[in-house]
Parts: structure tokens; C-alpha cells; sequence
């Protein structure tokens, strides 16, 4: 049993199920992120265990505890909102410490706790600021401040930076993840963003349409995906899903792509179990950085497959190049050198780590295990 | 700010065109305020000067005699005792019920939009239907109501007919100015412990400033001049300024006193003029700003 544990929960509204069976188990001092694009639940699941919406069926227990029906204040939690949701009326500092009054804590000790968190965050100038004086950055930094003085059991944050611009979010990411670093502290995370949630986390639970699709750290999920959708969300730009068949060569299963009749391309796996598939169709994924120029290739890797291909759309995006070409009918990507001089038209060889490969059953689009 | 705002964004005209507009400004202005000067003037006269026929002159004496007899000494129906204590009487039962309905209108809006229940959409309609129901479909079934609950022909019954047909604008005002307000506030209310009353209380309430002024203003002035109630609902001892006027304009004994009237006429209409000066300029403030990223 976890710190935080999330049993068979279902949401639903009506007739519409919003979430159905979720079960996760969070350690403490574990960063858990819930990543998915709009409308997967995920920050629905998120106020379900704040307290704020009410759950259809199944349980959510915080330290051994269940919580269901229990009010959101007396869950021992603090939530950072993504509009930061702070009072405009009050000055930051009461904005801090307005949860430890109302849970009658004394002054002198509010006021303590006041200091602590403004030296912790840096804020201890602007206390005195109502939240409409404060730039965006501020105002996130007192949000948190709110959540962190409660030193509750669980931080819940929904999407608390996707009000930032892009330079400041990436200096909050860091920040945040100081954070957790320092005060080891249990946080359920909600993001849109597929790179906050592997930049973040210990572990990430990718949702999709009202169910996870895989939970576990970001290694496995960037590395072995469970299904197309999960290959596809996480990582930018995304994996190439590209349609193959599996063809076995002196016991060597290798993926056919068929841009005409017969099969021309053939890309060597490395996955043996996939010898069972031969003559099937199959997905092969593999992501742009999988696909270099040979020059550029991973050494480290034992099965790189050189292929020749014509270059579709080049965009240089400074630090890499991207590189579209092609393959078995769509448009796959690959990751070049930024100084390699290829232009559209041109064919070149492309180097295929397809140690990185993986593939799909086409179809349940789930990853073919070994 | 609102009027630079205004400014920055108005298209740049002429200044032709701009001494046209101030022009026609100028011209509504004078028309609209002529009456109120016809009224001023004649306040301010002796009776003779008015019947003799110079109603549109300046006075020749100055005298502040008939606002004095219209405050304190005209003969209000029976009695001579001047608009004082029916002035007195608007007070005490304006006060509350604009108080009332207002706050009444604010935890409706309050829960209407923040704690949403089943059937919620339909009551509100239902609150909305009571602005369009005229009053005197109403008279006989309140009178009987108010004879029942043995407030008849008493100032708290006035103020529960107020109250009870203001309460469907107040609703209507606090809870599209409520709709607009960040849920997400009130859930981190909720987080950090506070109940319904004080979120209400501590965190709606203070930024409610804009619409507790339209509230006011709205219901301030439709109750000082309301006279179909007053008529209707007042005994003697209660009826208000409206109706004290009118039995004062229309005594049938005696001269009739113009100058009084027009002094009587203005005291009538004073508050609600100073309700609008000293509130009006808090209307436009947006209290809300800094409160999300906007």
C-alpha cells in the first residue's frame, strides 16, 4: 500500500464516464505526473483527490486513510491552481497564511511560517503586494508559498505553469524541481506537457480518453512505450509510426516497408520475439533521434541499418536539424546533425538505430512484448 | 482610467466634427436639465410672481420661504407637518430593504454560481420571471399576505414588499457578476478551510464592490419612487416620501401653493440624485484586476 492510493476510480457525469477504473499507488516523496492532452480526465482525477469533485465509485486513501467524502480541507493537501487562484483582495502574505488561519493557527506562529516560506521562495519583499502588482513568475512563487506553508501530506498542482512564457516556465520547471528535491515532498502533478512531464517526475501516467495507458518512470515510457498513442504523446517531434511487415532472414526478424509491391527496405530488429510475427503487418515505431545521418549515429548502438532515401522537408531548429523523408506512406522524421548539408530532394543515406525500435501489433496498437 | 482607456481606443475625429458633437451634447444637456431649472427657479419665488404669469423669469425676491413650509409646515393631507416625517418614513424603510434585498441578492448569486445543485438553472428562471411581473398584479394577493403575517399598513411590511420584488434583480446582478468570478478561487478557499459563509464573507464579498453599488443604485432609487406600494401598503404613520408628495400637490383646500410644490418636488428627488453622485463614480472600478492572469 502506497502513500497516496487511488483504487478502481471512476468518474462519471451522467452517462459520460469521465475516468474509468484508475489505479495508481504513490510512494512518498515520489513526484508523480499526469500527462494526457485535454479532456483525458486527468484533472478531473486531480480534483478528485483534492476533494473537489466527488467520486463515482472506487477509493482514494492518503496515508492509510480513505478519504472519500472527506472535506478538501481536512485532507491534509494544498493544490497550486493553474490560474494560481489568488485572493485579489488580500496581500500576498495574508494570501499565504490565510489557510493556517482558518485552520486557527496563532499569529506568532502563522507569522513564523509566513518567514520561512517567503525566505524559501524568495518573496519575502512583495508580502506586503497585493497578488494584481506581481508579474506573472511573482505571482506563481505565492501560489506555491500558499501550498507549501500548509506542509501538507500531498501537493496537488494542476498545470500550474501553462500561464508562464516559455523562458519563465522552463526556469519554474527547475524550480520545482529544486523543490522537491529539497523538501522531499509527495507531488501528483497534472500537465498538458509532455516534456515538464519527463523533465519532473518519477513517474509519469500517460491518460488517454478516461484511462492510463501506462504508468511507470520516464525512462520506460519514453523507451518502451505501451501502445501507439503513448509512443506518439510523449516526445518531440513525435515517434514514427511507420507500417511494415515482418519478414524473418536466417532468423533475424526484419521490417519490410513497402513503398511498392515488393518489399525493398528491410531494417534489421534486434527484438528476437518478433521471429513469431513473420510474413505479418506490423507498426514499427521508432523516434526522429533514432534516425540520423550516419555520421551522427549512436557508436554505442550494435544494430544500426544504413538506408538510402529521398529528402523531403528540412527545418533547422538550431541545435539538430529535422528531416522528413517517405517511409511505407507517411511522412517520418529524422534527427540530423545541424551542420549536415542536405537539402529537399536530395538522397542520402539515413542511419536507423533500430536498437530504439519497437513495434505495434496494428490491431490493438499495443507494443508487441518481448 | 476608463475615460484615457476610452480615448486611446475611440477613433480620432475632426474638429469640426468634434465641436458638432459637443454641440448636440450641449443642446440635450440643456433640454433635458430645462425643466429641473423651471422647477429651481419657481422654487424660489413667492406664489404671486408665479401666478402672475412669469414662470420662465428669474425671480425678483429671493426666498427660501417655500422650501422651509414644504419641509416642515405644508399641509400634507390633513396635517400640516410638511414632507419632514414622510421623508423620515422613505428613510427607514429604503435603508433596510435595500440592504436587505442586496445581500439577499449576493448569497443568491453566491450559491447560484458556486454551489451548483441540481435544478439550480430552473430556479434562477423562476427568480428571473419575478422582474417581469407587474406590480399590480400582485396587490390584492400581498395586501392579504401582509394581513396575514399582521404587517399591514407598517414599515417592515413595505420592506418585505421590497425586498420579496427586488429580489429578483439582485439575484439576476450578483449572479452574472458572480458567473464571471474564478470557481477556481473558491476551491482554493475551500482547500485552505474556509466554509460557505466566510468564502462568501472573505473572498466574494471584497470584490463585489462594482455590483454592490449597481445593486444599490438599481434599488435604491426604484424603492424611493415607488408609489404604487406606498398607496397601496402605507398607513399614515408609514407612508412614504412618494405618497406624501402627491397628497401634498393634491390638496384640494386652499391655493394651490406652485412654489411649494416645485420646493417639495426637488426635496422628493434629492436622494436619489445624491445616491447617483457619490456612487456612480465607483461603477466602472474593476476591482477584480490581478486576481488571475487576465
Amino acid at each position: 500500500m502506497g502513500f497516496l492510493d487511488i483504487r478502481n476510480v471512476t468518474k462519471r457525469y451522467g452517462q459520460a464516464e469521465v475516468l474509468h477504473r484508475i489505479n495508481i499507488s504513490v510512494e512518498e516523496d515520489e513526484f508523480l505526473v499526469l500527462v494526457g492532452p485535454s479532456g483525458c480526465g486527468k484533472s478531473t482525477l486531480l480534483n478528485m483527490i483534492a476533494g473537489l469533485e466527488s467520486i463515482t465509485s472506487g477509493e482514494v486513501s492518503i496515508r492509510g486513510q480513505v478519504v472519500n467524502g472527506v472535506h478538501p480541507s481536512r485532507r491534509n493537501i494544498a493544490m497550486v491552481f493553474q490560474s494560481y487562484a489568488l485572493y485579489p483582495n488580500m496581500t500576498v502574505g495574508k494570501n499565504i497564511t490565510f489557510g493556517l488561519e482558518m485552520h486557527g493557527v496563532p499569529r506568532s506562529e502563522r507569522e513564523e511560517a509566513l518567514r520561512d516560506v517567503a525566505a524559501l521562495l524568495q518573496i519575502d519583499h512583495l508580502l506586503n503586494r497585493k497578488p494584481g502588482q506581481l508579474s506573472g513568475g511573482q505571482r506563481q512563487r505565492v501560489a506555491m508559498g500558499r501550498a507549501l506553508v500548509r506542509k501538507p501530506d500531498v501537493f496537488l498542482f494542476d498545470e500550474p505553469l501553462s500561464n508562464l512564457d516559455a523562458k519563465l516556465r522552463v526556469d519554474m520547471r527547475t524550480e520545482i524541481k529544486k523543490l522537491h528535491e529539497k523538501l522531499k515532498t509527495t507531488i501528483v502533478y497534472v500537465t498538458h506537457d509532455q516534456i515538464e512531464a519527463m523533465t519532473l517526475s518519477t513517474r509519469i501516467a500517460v491518460m488517454n480518453e478516461s484511462h492510463i495507458q501506462q504508468l511507470g518512470t520516464p525512462q520506460e515510457i519514453y523507451n518502451t512505450p505501451a501502445n501507439v498513442f503513448v509512443g506518439r504523446f510523449m516526445g518531440s517531434p513525435a515517434m514514427n509510426v511507420i507500417p511494415a511487415r515482418v519478414a524473418v532472414q536466417d532468423g533475424v526478424p526484419c521490417a519490410c516497408i513497402t513503398d511498392s509491391e515488393e518489399c525493398e527496405q528491410r531494417l534489421r530488429f534486434s527484438q528476437a520475439n518478433l521471429t513469431g510475427w513473420d510474413g505479418r503487418e506490423i507498426l514499427l515505431g521508432i523516434r526522429p533521434e533514432a534516425i540520423t545521418d550516419p555520421e551522427g549515429a549512436d557508436r554505442g548502438s550494435t544494430n544500426i541499418v544504413n538506408l538510402r532515401n529521398r529528402i523531403g522537408v528540412t527545418e533547422p531548429a538550431g541545435s539538430d536539424t529535422f528531416v522528413t523523408m517517405m517511409l511505407g506512406g507517411i511522412d517520418a522524421t529524422a534527427r540530423m546533425r545541424a551542420d549536415v548539408k542536405v537539402e529537399r530532394g536530395d538522397a542520402v543515406e539515413f542511419a536507423f538505430n533500430m536498437e530504439k525500435a519497437v513495434a505495434f501489433d496494428p490491431e490493438t496498437e499495443e507494443r508487441i512484448r518481448p | 482610467m476608463m475615460g484615457s482607456a476610452s480615448q486611446d481606443t475611440a477613433v480620432h475625429t475632426g474638429r469640426v466634427a468634434r465641436a458638432l458633437i459637443y454641440l448636440v451634447l450641449l443642446l440635450f444637456a440643456l433640454f433635458y436639465l430645462l425643466p429641473f431649472l423651471v422647477m429651481l427657479v419657481n422654487s424660489v419665488k413667492p406664489l404671486s410672481e408665479i401666478t402672475s404669469g412669469n414662470m420662465l423669469a428669474l425671480p425678483m425676491v429671493w426666498t427660501i420661504e417655500p422650501w422651509l413650509s414644504a419641509w416642515s409646515t405644508a399641509q400634507i393631507g390633513v396635517e400640516p407637518t410638511g414632507l419632514k416625517p414622510y421623508f423620515l418614513n422613505s428613510i427607514l424603510m429604503v435603508v433596510p430593504a435595500v440592504a436587505i434585498s442586496t445581500i439577499l441578492g449576493a448569497l443568491n448569486g453566491y450559491v447560484l454560481t458556486k454551489w451548483r445543485f441540481r435544478g439550480d438553472g430552473i430556479l434562477f428562471g423562476l427568480m428571473l420571471f419575478s422582474c417581469f411581473i407587474p406590480f399590480q398584479i400582485v396587490l390584492i394577493p400581498m395586501a392579504r399576505t401582509l394581513g396575514i403575517l399582521g404587517m399591514a399598513g407598517s414599515t417592515p411590511g413595505l420592506v418585505l414588499v421590497h425586498v420579496v420584488y427586488g429580489l429578483g434583480f439582485t439575484t439576476l446582478f450578483f449572479r452574472n457578476y458572480y458567473a464571471a468570478f474564478p470557481t477556481e478561487l473558491v476551491r482554493a478557499a475551500m482547500i485552505d478551510g474556509a466554509g460557505f459563509f466566510r468564502i462568501f464573507w472573505r473572498i466574494m464579498l471584497p470584490v463585489s464592490g462594482p455590483i454592490i453599488v449597481v445593486s444599490v443604485i438599481w434599488q435604491f432609487t426604484n424603492i424611493w419612487n415607488d408609489f404604487l406600494f406606498g398607496a397601496s401598503f402605507a398607513d399614515l404613520d408609514s407612508m412614504p416620501m412618494t405618497v406624501a408628495l402627491n397628497n401634498l400637490v393634491n390638496s384640494s383646500t386652499g391655493v394651490k401653493e406652485y412654489n411649494v410644490h416645485f420646493a417639495g418636488a426637488i426635496l422628493a428627488a434629492l436622494p436619489t440624485l445624491l445616491v447617483y453622485i457619490v456612487a456612480g463614480r465607483y461603477f466602472v472600478r474593476g476591482l477584480m484586476a490581478g486576481s488571475v492572469k487576465g
